[in-house]
């Protein structure tokens, strides 16, 4: 049973540890802001939840009793992470950041930022 | 009891989860969870103005699960995408029409977009009819505004009924 539940973790452990890279090496790698915000808003995410589901088991099977902490840090970074990655992309759009050459549709950051419907629509 | 409890249901996820996080029900921290549950609530009374109602639970819990699902298989899309050449990628901006009212329905759409394959919300018009939306990678436009109006915007409305 050791055994088992330490190859569980220790499998969790390093899917967590490679999407956290993998996030990094994404907002090290990508060319503009707004393309920066994908990777740690999703590899990030599931990385940490792998870590600390990890985590939870571990402590749980020691412990004898169920640890919640883990699984509130989760729920709190999976309600938390898009908020941010929300208000980036706004204050991104406010201050103007450069936009990679060639995106498609690069009218709509100027609507976006004031709020208005886009000019399509009428 | 509306006075002292003006978001029932935020101050029950409260209480509950002040105890989780200690991992007790010792006498102080039921006090300090019932201080709490009260007090939060009653700071933020003024900030909810649309109340909003949950028809039907258990599609709720349904389309959770369905979130979850496509998290996990974001982030291989997404890890797939940093390995490989950014030249070929293309990013790009959506306009995505809102069907859905109220803020609350609108904040989770928002967020499942952020979480899930290659999309972040960025911003929503004044008049909350349209979804500003950036894309990783962007090939149909037409197609992903449908995609991700069928896949999540669908239920979101149903749950909520608006």
């Amino acid at each position: 049973m050791d055994f088992f539940i330490e190859l569980v973790v220790s499998a969790l452990l390093l899917m967590g540890g490679i999407f956290v890279l993998l996030g990094s090496i994404g907002l090290l790698k990508m060319p503009d802001f707004y393309m920066r915000l994908h990777t740690p808003t999703k590899a990030t995410t599931l990385g940490m939840g792998a870590i600390l589901v990890a985590c939870m088991l571990l402590t749980s099977y020691r412990s004898g009793g169920v640890s919640a902490h883990e699984l509130l840090i989760t729920i709190f970074l999976f309600i938390t992470a898009p908020v941010s990655a929300m208000m980036l992309a706004k204050t991104a759009l406010h201050l103007k950041v450069k936009i990679k050459k060639g995106s498609r549709n690069r009218d709509l950051a100027e609507t976006a930022k004031h709020r208005e419907p886009p000019s399509h629509a009428e | 009891m509306h006075i002292l409890f003006p978001m029932p249901w935020q101050s029950i996820v409260l209480f509950t989860v002040w105890l989780l996080l200690n991992e007790s029900i010792a006498p102080g921290h039921l006090v300090l969870a019932a201080f709490l549950a009260i007090g939060i609530p009653q700071l933020l009374r003024g900030t909810q103005d649309h109340p909003f109602r949950i028809q039907k639970p258990m599609l709720a819990v349904m389309y959770a699960l369905k979130v979850l699902g496509d998290i996990v298989s974001a982030n291989f899309e997404v890890a797939v995408q940093v390995l490989g050449p950014s030249k070929r990628l293309q990013p790009g901006f959506l306009a995505i029409p809102l069907d859905i009212t109220g803020d609350f329905p609108i904040t989770l759409l928002a967020s499942t977009i952020s979480l899930t394959p290659g999309t972040v919300s960025a911003e929503v018009s004044s008049d909350q009819k349209w979804l500003y939306v950036h894309a990783l990678h962007l090939v149909d436009e037409t197609a992903s505004i449908r995609e991700i109006k069928k896949r999540y915007e669908q239920p979101l409305k149903e749950i909520f009924g608006c």
